[in-house]
């Protein structure tokens, strides 16, 4: 391990499952150094929350190992842990008062003297807590009722409670979630300036994007019980790993694309030179900010555009382009009328190049007696005969090969494969062979990437589709029997 | 003029209903316990303002004994009921599923079953065991064990209510702040379950003070408690003393109740939770 002075805490293969088909965080790797401001970002669920409180102690991981300063402290309870947390909802204990809510920690303390363990005294408690409460703003609050605080000194007097014991990290649930936008900012602010002062590590979570930007020096960008990408601000935003780091942090415009050369990339149907690396012949997403497009005269664009929609959002404008079939966003100070036609200029720097995450669906599944193929949660029609070239079905429904030898498929595991535009959905619960939730829609010029989850065993649908759904529909999945592609699990084992 | 309706009306029947069952009936108790018959050759023959049954409450053997018994029996049963119906809410509160609300359930169906007939069945049941009567001892532990079977779920479900309340984040608070599992629950739970155990000791203590049912069935008709003191008062036309008692039990539950804060702001009293009236 190199670095290991600078590292505070490092989470080795972490995972939290709370039952067998709920796992909030996923063998997560990460290492915080001492004194960093570390944010967890992500949309709700996604295992931030859960991570966080696994530092705390209030969760305890079900498999790999948190280290603090080197030791591993994965089972340690709460209060014995150099750690204090700001609650999402402040927490502060409504029969005490100010005072005693910030000291409630200080009394509880053991400090070392003369070889015995001893209880601070009053006066070093008052000291201290003084000090705290003028940190965070709130001198001469002692006495004060906490249910009598607004929102705001409530946040305060959470945060004094939690750094009056000096801990080494200090954790934030999404602490400014119930403020409002102007007192937000504020806190945001002088929550940097607490960390430039103490000096002590925070690890901070929230699902605003924008709080992440301005206050941290290292984002973890998380999803789906796992983390999709660690780095600072600038690199998350500049250089997002996937369509969903993206996706989340700021505008883009999401395009499905190939490789076509040497640093050559082809989408919206034009050939782009481009800065990534990739093999030729690679399908990749290209993600271009809409700050980066560049308005030009139809006749200069590389690509040209009619002007759909204009939107005045007070610094500048969000103007949206349609490119062929392809929707382009544009932020712009320059205001264009709808109708206008326009060219667009994308330079190496803007075009940002990813590894497609997905390209086809795969299952493990069964051939039922019926000749169907149960994967995924659900029941489809396939072709059978596609398992041995030349075969075909008897009246009987067994299955004939090429040498006329006659096989009962029932029973026998698949691996199945489904491509990304075979399939579809349907608001009919019981005309495709399986159910889920739509989990996730994201936009990409032209069309929409689409990921439906069913409901028992939370088998992932991922597939394309140019009409609109919403997060949440419940949808039943269509697979045309022509498109299931099957092939043997075990081609060695043969049935008779 | 024309009759104008107005949802004050509404409060009409609540207001006759009122005045007739409550306020014309304590006017009568308070009227009673300060006054006495004038008798004139064994016939009654007019009534007189007197402090006699006032005195005779403080000075008349019987009473004070009465009395000081009642509120031993109250002070053990509510003790007995805390200590069991604390753990019981809280395990019932904590664990937090929902199966729990079958459990709590099994708590609270004997309240259903009716008094006479539990209260009935228990008497054989220690008649059976063979300590019924069998001593003074007995007679008060039965007395003592009958109001606590009786009064259990009363303290119970305050309790659960209020500790259900009780968001898990303070207690995560006071751990993150360094409190083991001990400190945090004397520091944190329990002060803040301090209005379920207020609502549940006003719910026992008074009610098993005067619960003579249950002290003349299982106390073998040697354990009496000014309950039975003030039925027998009214069975032998000794109106004027027995209205003096119920006035001070009265004068105790209002005491008792404003003490432990019971006349709070309405709104006060339920954000606390635990108020279950």
């Amino acid at each position: 391990m190199e670095n290991t002075n600078d590292t505070i805490i490092e989470l080795i293969d972490v995972s939290r499952q709370f039952d067998e088909n709920t796992i909030a965080v996923d063998h997560v790797n990460l290492r915080i150094k001492k004194g960093e401001f570390v944010t967890f970002l992500g949309p709700s669920g996604c295992g931030k929350t859960t991570t966080l409180r696994m530092i705390a102690g209030f969760d305890l991981p079900t498999g790999g190992q948190i280290l603090l300063n080197g030791k591993d402290i994965s089972l340690l309870p709460p209060n014995k842990r150099p750690i204090n947390t700001v609650f999402q909802r402040y927490a502060l204990f409504p029969h005490l008062n100010v005072f005693e809510n910030v000291a409630f920690g200080l009394k509880l303390k053991r400090i070392p003297k003369e070889g015995k363990s001893v209880k601070l005294s009053k006066e070093e408690i008052s000291k201290k807590v003084r000090h705290a409460l003028e940190i965070v703003d709130l001198e001469g609050f002692e006495k004060r009722d906490v249910t009598t605080l607004s929102g705001g000194q409530q946040q305060r007097i959470a945060i004094a409670r939690a750094i009056v014991n000096e801990p080494e990290i200090l954790l934030l649930d999404e602490p400014l979630g119930a403020l409002d936008l102007k007192m937000r900012k504020e806190m945001q602010i002088e929550l940097k300036e607490m960390h430039r002062k103490l000096g002590i590590t925070f690890i901070y979570v929230t699902h605003d994007q924008e709080e992440a930007l301005t206050m941290s020096d290292t984002i973890v960008v998380m999803a789906d019980g796992t983390i999709q990408q660690i780095g600072t601000p600038v690199e998350i935003y500049n250089e997002p790993n996937n369509v969903f780091v993206a996706d989340f942090i700021g505008e883009s415009n999401i395009f499905s694309g190939a490789m076509v050369g040497k640093l050559k990339v082809k989408f919206c149907g034009k050939e782009f030179a481009c800065l990534d690396d990739f093999e030729t012949g690679q399908l990749v997403d290209i993600v271009v900010r809409p700050e980066d497009v560049k308005m030009v005269s139809p006749e200069e664009g590389q690509l040209k555009g009619k002007i759909i929609s204009v939107v005045f959002k007070g610094v500048h404008y969000e103007i949206t382009a349609l490119c062929g079939k392809n929707e382009i966003v544009i932020q712009s100070t320059q205001s264009k009328t709808v109708g206008e036609e326009i060219g667009m200029i994308l330079t190496p720097d803007d075009i940002h190049i990813m590894e497609k995450a997905f390209l086809t669906n795969k299952y493990d599944g069964y051939i039922t007696k019926k000749n169907t193929v149960c994967f995924g949660d659900g029941e489809f029609e396939c072709d059978v005969t596609q398992l041995y070239p030349g075969s075909h079905l008897d009246e009987e429904g067994y299955l004939i090969t090429k040498e006329g030898k006659k096989i009962d498929l029932t029973d026998v595991d698949v691996k199945v494969e489904v491509g990304l535009h075979d399939i579809s959905m349907s608001d009919n619960i019981d005309a495709g062979g399986a159910t889920g939730h739509i989990i996730s829609i994201i936009y990409k010029g032209d069309h929409y990437a689409y990921i439906v989850r069913t409901d028992e065993t939370e088998e992932d649908f991922v597939f394309d589709c140019e009409d609109l759904w919403n997060e949440n529909d419940h949808v039943s999945i269509l697979i045309p029997a022509d498109k299931i592609k099957l092939t043997l699990a075990r081609p060695e084992e043969e049935k008779e | 003029m024309k009759f104008h309706f107005s949802r004050k009306q509404l409060c009409i029947p609540y207001a006759v209903f009122l005045v007739c069952f409550v306020l014309i009936p304590m006017f009568i108790i308070v009227f009673y316990a300060f006054t006495a018959p004038v008798m004139e050759n064994g016939v009654q023959v007019g009534i007189t303002f007197s402090f006699d049954n006032l005195v005779d409450l403080f000075t008349n053997p019987t009473k004070l004994l009465n009395m000081g018994r009642s509120i031993l029996i109250g002070l053990l049963t509510t003790v007995i009921c805390l200590l069991i119906a604390y753990p019981v809410a809280y395990i019932l509160a904590r664990s937090g599923i929902r199966r729990n609300a079958v459990l709590l359930l099994l708590f609270i169906v004997p309240m259903w079953v009716n008094f006479v007939l539990r209260v009935n069945a228990l008497k054989e049941l220690l008649s059976w065991i063979g300590i019924l009567g069998a001593s003074d001892f007995w007679n008060y532990f039965n007395t003592v064990l009958g109001m606590v079977y009786d009064f259990l779920p009363f303290m119970i479900l305050p309790l659960y209510t209020t500790l259900l309340k009780i968001d898990n984040s303070y207690v995560e608070a006071a751990k993150d702040l360094g409190a083991s599992a001990p400190v945090a629950f004397w520091k944190v739970t329990l002060p803040l379950s301090y209005p379920g155990i207020v609502s549940g000791i006003t719910m026992v203590f008074l009610p098993s003070m005067t619960n003579y049912v249950v002290s003349t069935l299982l106390g073998n008709g040697k354990v009496g408690i000014i309950g039975s003191l003030i039925e027998q008062s009214f069975l032998n036309s000794q109106w004027n003393a027995g209205s003096m008692m119920a006035l001070l039990l009265l004068v105790v539950m209002f005491v008792s109740t404003w003490l432990t804060g019971g006349f709070q702001n309405e709104d006060a009293a339920s954000s606390r939770g635990g108020n279950l009236w």
